[in-house]
């Protein structure tokens, strides 16, 4: 009954959260009203029996989409109140809406209470997939064309954002964010590794690692450290696409080697190797989604000659 | 009708109601920053919904979560941060143009 009531609660805040959110006149309200329903939401992960989600929205929905939204609201400038929407405005969507939702509810609750024949299977096969965890077991064996596409997705939004990022805007650091960020640097870096381990028996990976070190490092940057994470340097470049890279070289090889005896598939780790396969990508995979989630939170163009000239006319027409 | 329990019934409510909200704020919210933060909530829905799918047979014998659709809702949730990174770069380039153009109108 207690559990209910706190379901009741959670279910309520978050709802109550997103209204909020969507309906309040000041955009900076707005963003900071969807930073705490992003908490809530690992609150539910967690109520939930998804650990591992709980995790990767902690160091996610709450840090890193915080720190995207406050730099775009930072580049907004002046704010002003929205414009007050007529009934007619307001009315109509809404209308709309709750016709969706119904329709939305009437399918839900068709939805039978048994799950299908896949958590099973999972745990029938989990022996074979070199990990204990079946959720990281689904990650890196069962289901490893999804991580590698997603590692693809990654480093394609981050090409994107690099052409189009806009030049850095001059910000000063507080020397007391400052020194605090450097004294969470090292407890970030030993977290993320002990979660990097911990993801093969127990909740934990290579997301929720990749997304934490990217959380601090994003800290760190905000405050003028770390100047050496930047899209020049060519480390930072090889290893951006290293977590892609030796995701395809370790298949690859993988396929070859299997070739001999029977017809080959695709992404199928041996068994007798597949712990030492899976962690050597992940380990690359978390570095990866580290530093392309850093640098797409605080994406800067990089420095080019052209871009300087054009900072140079910028600069020149503005005195 | 279904024979899920209550707590169950009332996220799978909940994660409906966020998609509305989602889908409300998208069509009504004047400015782009806030249609971003819309879609991420339309988001948060549908992945709380694949998280309560999963939970279903939690209660039951077997006492384990559908780790196939937690793992896909971990693949959702970077490549929908990675999105909202590139949206929110757009708008970056999208809004010192539509500020140049504003203020020059009322003065010409």
């Amino acid at each position: 009954m207690s559990l209910l009531l706190f379901d009741t609660l959670l279910c309520g805040l978050l709802v109550a959260l997103a209204l909020a959110s969507v309906l309040s006149r000041q955009l900076s309200h707005a963003v900071i009203l969807y930073i705490a329903f992003g908490l809530l939401m690992a609150l539910v992960w967690a109520r939930l029996a998804a650990p591992d989600l709980a995790l990767a929205e902690a160091a996610i929905g709450a840090g890193l989409t915080g720190a995207l939204c406050f730099t775009a609201l930072a580049r907004q400038g002046q704010l002003t109140l929205s414009p007050r929407l007529s009934w007619q405005q307001r009315g109509w969507p809404a209308l709309f809406v709750l016709l969706t939702l119904s329709g939305l509810l009437l399918a839900l609750l068709q939805i039978p209470a048994r799950p299908g024949p896949l958590p099973a299977l999972v745990s029938q096969e989990l022996a074979d997939s070199g990990i204990s965890h079946p959720v990281t077991a689904v990650l890196l064996n069962f289901r490893s064309w999804d991580t590698l596409l997603e590692l693809l997705v990654l480093l394609l939004a981050l090409l994107g954002t690099l052409q189009l990022a806009p030049a850095p805007a001059q910000q000063h650091s507080w020397a007391l964010s400052r020194s605090w960020s450097q004294l969470l640097a090292p407890l970030i870096i030993l977290l993320a590794g002990y979660v990097l381990w911990a993801g093969a028996s127990q909740p934990g990976g290579a997301f929720q690692a990749g997304a934490l070190l990217a959380a601090g490092a994003v800290v760190l940057k905000l405050n003028k450290q770390l100047s050496w994470l930047v899209w020049r340097n060519i480390w930072v470049r090889f290893f951006a696409v290293a977590g892609l890279g030796v995701f395809v070289i370790v298949a690859l090889t993988a396929w070859l080697l299997q070739g001999v005896t029977a017809e080959p598939i695709w992404l199928r780790w041996p068994p007798e190797h597949a712990k030492y396969i899976i962690l050597l990508i992940e380990i690359f995979a978390t570095l990866a989604i580290a530093i392309t989630l850093t640098l797409l939170v605080v994406a800067e163009q990089p420095e080019t000659p052209l871009s300087l000239a054009r900072a140079e006319t910028a600069g020149g027409r503005g005195d | 009708m279904t024979e899920l329990s209550e707590s169950l019934l009332l996220f799978l409510i909940t994660a409906a109601s966020l998609v509305a909200v989602g889908v409300y704020g998208f069509i009504i919210g004047p400015e782009p920053l806030r249609r971003i933060l819309a879609l991420n909530i339309i988001s948060a829905g549908i992945f709380m919904l694949m998280v309560v799918l999963a939970y279903r047979g939690y209660d039951s014998a077997q006492a384990t979560a559908d780790p196939v659709l937690q793992a896909l809702v971990l693949t959702g949730l970077v490549v929908a941060l990675s999105a909202t990174a590139f949206a929110l770069t757009l708008l970056a380039r999208l809004e010192p143009s539509s500020e140049n153009s504003a203020p020059e109108g009322p003065e010409q």
